[in-house]
């Protein structure tokens, strides 16, 4: 804590339910965030801090007032107002918990459910449902309102299903693709309890951040297409992960129920992708679970790979790459920091003159920047910057890839490690060509390539989410995660593996790798020890200034 | 009562309409007068102490919300003004713009000068055809005499005025709904703060008035604050927030009287008088059981209330909203109130804006119940639950946005209030098996668009 001192640290003093909060300087908060701050939780539906403010669905309303400094007497306004569109200021007073606010609130929730279908039972946002929520919590016990025949009507927005009469109307996906996505498809057609949300015939809802908008809604009106029907919400479990789609390294939810992932969702982090999250990343999650991927170890027997089991395949792995002369790796930039230091410690100490190769960077089209900042990379991979250091580290200069296909024309190099996870094909029929004339090919990988196909052995790779470590996005920021979901039988992860080839003790503990990079490189000296990083990450920038 | 009309005196000359004879009338002379005289600043002190209040409906002091402007900021400021006269009952602005549309332009003008703006938008209601066809010829007149356009009669002072035809709906007369609408947006009026004085039509400091008090501002450049003072019901001495009801008025009248029409009085004649005397009492020899006295929006008052005085303070003592428009709709004593306020609801309920959901669902639910008990499937604690959707709804209460809310509650109250017996009545003569239920019901299919 900063000492307090009158002139610069003067920290707004609020009242929220008779409890003193200080409220942080530098940035204006609102009724909600600040009762937040106090541990009050204020219902809202229409507010997100993402977005603009429109103080329409009114479900939190609050009294206010001021205390005057001097006699301590409080003065509250008569009317109600929306939190979401007071920015407290010192002195003000909230009051959240009386008989007027409850009351406004049970008539907003019963307004809300006058003609709302509740089909719970066949809706996918059951469990996670805000308007259910607040029902139970704020809600009027009994309905007052007259029955009306049940109705249940679907729209085809595009990328999402809108179910028509379970909507709430506030507003939040329509102002996000007028704010964040910029496309502006969604609007309201309709007036007052006609009022119904659309998109303009021929024009669907359809850009790269649509998915949000799912997210977005408080209730099960908007339906994500992939999702809807799969899995019942309460059946999931979410760890917290991040995209190894591009280069942002969007901080996400994967969701997952034994060990089969049902959908990924954005995890807020202020610092990468706020609250938002791309269709790339969020619809990518298929590739862990694609049948082709590598299952078994495979070793070439004559003419072909064949499956072999783990069994000593370490021992002879370790063995063959003693012996095989001059040695190369190519570290992937789809490895976490620790996988890819471990890989090079472990080359190089069987040879100390390794070549080392960060593997080829995908890159497709530019950078797609949206109108508040969201960005999706053209670099469509999760560690470059990581990777690169890590070889820096340990090489001092650094070949490219290029330079390593020519070693290998000249025969200068006789063992390879080539670490792949490459999500698309990376290598072609020509480029694989060229590793032929190597004694000792091992390939780990997630899908059958040409230059699998040429491999002595080929490992089977781990998926993003199936693995812990941690990723340098392109602003330098570090973020780790842990394994959210186990690999399939028969695939060891990289972390795991080069752990015990390393000769290493028990598990695989990439917290202790990462302390051990923190020491010995110095472009990574911000992350402070055994403290877990935290989860919006670390900013590795400050320490190159310094 | 002998009154010489102000706002009306030129209404009965043949080509009223003209600037030929709006100026044979002394028309404009008040614009050279200040053009040559008076500081913007001067001018918004005088129409703060002409204690004139807007005629829009709220009754806003003109002058101090002139003065809620931010001084010396770079860029534009913008004037509206509302046009868009769609209050149930209302129709004063309709024969001001159609028979002198000249006095409005010079009270935009005056207005604009002292508020620093130099663009006007007349937001007119689109049913207003003549209107549109009488401004913009005036519009045109103005620029021709050099009144309007670059440097206006040699001053500094620069004014351009478009005319802006609505799209028929109820909302875009609320002053953020109205800027909404000229952005070419929904009228969805936005939430204050902040008020459309900091940033207002296009994100700029914005001024919105009524075509009558625009009318009001030139008659007292004309003929001064003391004469405009002479007018009306002084200020209550016991409340300190009362600044004065001041000034000419028009009135509207129609409903069950024998002369419907419009009137011009000072502020404050009753109810009373006003159909007594100007409309020659309530038609075929009846009683009058009720009025609505300023626009559906502000409410009932029964008969027994006649005498209150049409000022800004003194409706709401009987518990009306507000003056409202002083547009007075007369009921005489064999109209079903439940007939009222079903088509009240309906009206409230069709132009909802639909943002707010207690305005979107309460008034929605409101002639849910309506239509039931017009079906003869009332119950009796179906009027306890209209009260308390006709209480919990509005800015007054603090749950919507906008005061259009307001005004669709407090026919609601008024009326299951002060008539409660005849609501209760009809609900037990029409479902005596039903009317003491309490469970809800199924629901009874609409009667109609609404």
């Amino acid at each position: 804590m900063l000492p307090k001192s009158p002139t610069l640290f003067t920290m707004p003093t609020i009242l929220i339910d008779n409890r003193e909060i200080e409220i942080p300087s530098g940035r204006r908060i609102n009724g909600i965030e600040a009762a937040k701050l106090a541990g009050v939780d204020i219902p809202y539906y229409c507010w997100h801090p993402g977005l603009s403010v429109v103080g329409s669905c009114r479900m939190c309303l609050v009294e206010v007032g001021t205390r005057d400094p001097k006699t301590g007497k409080i003065s509250m306004q008569p009317k109600l107002t929306p939190a979401c569109n007071t920015w407290v200021g010192e002195n003000m007073v909230l009051v959240t918990n009386s008989e007027k606010v409850a009351r406004a609130r049970a008539m907003v929730e019963e307004g809300l459910l006058l003609r709302h279908p509740i089909d719970c039972p066949i809706c996918d946002k059951a469990g996670e449902c805000v308007l259910q929520d607040y029902h139970f919590h704020y809600g009027q016990k009994d309905r007052r309102a007259d029955v009306a025949p049940f109705t249940s009507r679907r729209r085809d927005l595009g990328d999402v299903t809108l179910f028509v009469d379970r909507c709430v109307l506030c507003s939040r996906c329509v102002r996000f693709t007028a704010e964040i996505s910029g496309t502006k498809e969604l609007m309201f057609t309709g007036r007052g309890a006609h009022e119904e949300i659309d998109v303009v015939a021929g024009f669907p809802l359809n850009n790269k951040l649509s998915g949000n908008v799912v997210d977005l809604c408080p209730v099960g009106a908007l339906g994500d297409k992939d999702f809807l029907y799969r899995q019942r919400v309460w059946y999931l479990r979410r760890h917290p992960g991040i995209c190894t789609g591009c280069a942002t390294g969007c901080s996400i939810w994967i969701e997952e129920n034994q060990d089969r992932i049902y959908r990924i969702k954005p995890r807020e982090n202020p610092f990468v992708n706020k609250w938002w999250i791309c269709n790339d990343g969020r619809y990518d999650y298929p590739q862990v679970h694609n049948p082709r991927r590598f299952s078994q170890p495979q070793r070439r027997d004559g003419g072909r790979l064949v499956e072999i089991d783990w069994g000593s395949l370490l021992a002879e792995l370790r063995e063959q790459l003693r012996t095989a002369g001059r040695l190369a790796a190519i570290i992937s930039p789809f490895l976490s920091v620790e996988e890819a230091y471990l890989l090079c410690a472990f080359i190089r100490g069987l040879d100390a003159e390794a070549r080392l190769v960060v593997g080829p960077v995908p890159v497709v089209g530019e950078d797609e920047r949206f109108p508040k900042g969201f960005t999706i990379s053209a670099e469509k991979c999760p560690n470059r910057r990581g990777v690169e250091a890590i070889v820096a580290h340990f090489a001092h200069e650094v070949a490219s890839f290029d330079q390593l296909l020519q070693e290998l024309d000249g025969g200068t190099v006789h063992g390879l490690w080539v670490s792949g996870g490459y999500k698309t094909d990376w290598i072609d029929e020509a480029a694989a060509k060229r590793f032929e004339r190597l004694t000792l090919l091992i390939v780990q990988d997630l899908f059958p390539s040409p230059l699998a196909e040429r491999a002595t052995y080929v490992l089977p790779a781990a998926a993003y989410a199936e693995r812990d470590g941690s990723y340098v996005n392109r602003g330098d920021r570090l973020q780790s995660a842990r394994w959210a979901i186990r690999p399939p039988l028969g695939v060891r992860t990289e972390g795991s593996l080069l752990w015990e080839l390393s000769g290493r003790r028990g598990l695989y503990n990439s917290q202790a790798v990462l302390e051990e990079i923190a020491r010995e490189i110095l472009y990574f000296s911000a992350i402070v020890g055994p403290m877990p990083v935290p989860e919006t990450g670390i900013d590795l920038k400050g320490n190159l200034l310094a | 009562m002998h009154y010489e009309p102000v706002l009306l005196a030129n209404i009965h000359k043949q080509q009223s309409h003209t600037r030929a004879i709006y100026e044979a009338g002394g028309g404009y002379r008040g614009l050279r007068r200040v053009l040559k005289e008076m500081s913007p600043k001067d001018m918004v002190g005088l129409i703060k102490a002409s204690g004139l209040r807007g005629r829009g409906g709220a009754g806003f002091p003109t002058g101090l919300k002139w003065s809620f402007l931010p001084e010396n900021l770079p860029g534009p400021v913008y004037f509206c003004v509302n046009a868009d006269e769609s209050e149930p009952g209302t129709f004063v602005n309709r024969v001001q713009m159609e028979l002198d549309p000249h006095q409005v332009l010079e009270g935009i003008i005056l207005s604009c000068y002292a508020t620093r703006a130099s663009t006007a938008y007349v937001y007119l209601r689109y049913e207003y055809y003549l209107c549109r066809e009488r401004m913009q010829a005036a519009i045109d007149e103005c620029y021709a005499a050099g009144y309007l356009g670059k440097n206006i009669l040699g001053s500094e002072f620069s004014l351009d005025v478009f005319i802006h035809r609505g799209a028929g709906a109820y909302v875009c007369g609320e002053e953020t709904g109205l800027i909404e609408s000229l952005e070419g947006r929904r009228a969805w009026p936005r939430i204050k703060p902040p008020f459309p004085a900091v940033e207002g039509l296009f994100r700029r400091p914005t001024v919105v008035n009524n075509v009558e008090t625009l009318a009001c501002v030139k008659h007292i450049i004309d003929r001064g604050v003391p004469w405009f003072r002479s007018m009306g019901t002084p200020p209550e001495p016991n409340n300190p927030r009362d600044p004065g009801s001041f000034g000419p008025k028009l009135y509207g009248l129609s409903g069950h009287v024998n002369h419907p029409g419009f009137y011009e009085g000072p502020l404050g004649i009753s109810v009373r008088q006003l159909v007594e005397e100007f409309g020659g009492g309530v038609w075929k020899g009846r009683r009058a059981k009720a009025v609505v006295p300023g626009g559906l929006s502000t409410g009932l008052m029964s008969e027994s209330e006649f005498d209150t005085p049409l000022d800004f303070s003194a409706p709401m003592r009987v518990g009306c909203l507000g003056l409202g428009t002083a547009c007075v709709v007369v009921f005489d004593e064999t109209y079903p109130m439940l007939d009222f306020l079903y088509n009240s609801c309906r009206f409230f309920a069709h132009e909802s804006c639909g943002q707010c959901t207690p305005c979107r669902e309460g008034t929605h639910w409101a002639v849910q119940m309506l239509e039931r008990i017009k079906r003869g499937r009332g119950r009796l604690v179906d009027l306890d639950l209209l009260l308390e959707i006709g209480d919990s709804i509005g800015i007054i209460p603090g749950s919507t946005i906008c005061g259009l809310a307001d005004g669709a509650a407090w026919p609601i109250k008024n009326a299951i209030r002060k008539f409660r017996g005849e609501f209760e009545e009809h609900i037990r003569r029409t479902n005596p098996q039903g009317y003491m239920q309490t469970e809800p019901v199924e629901a009874v299919a609409s009667l109609g668009a609404v």
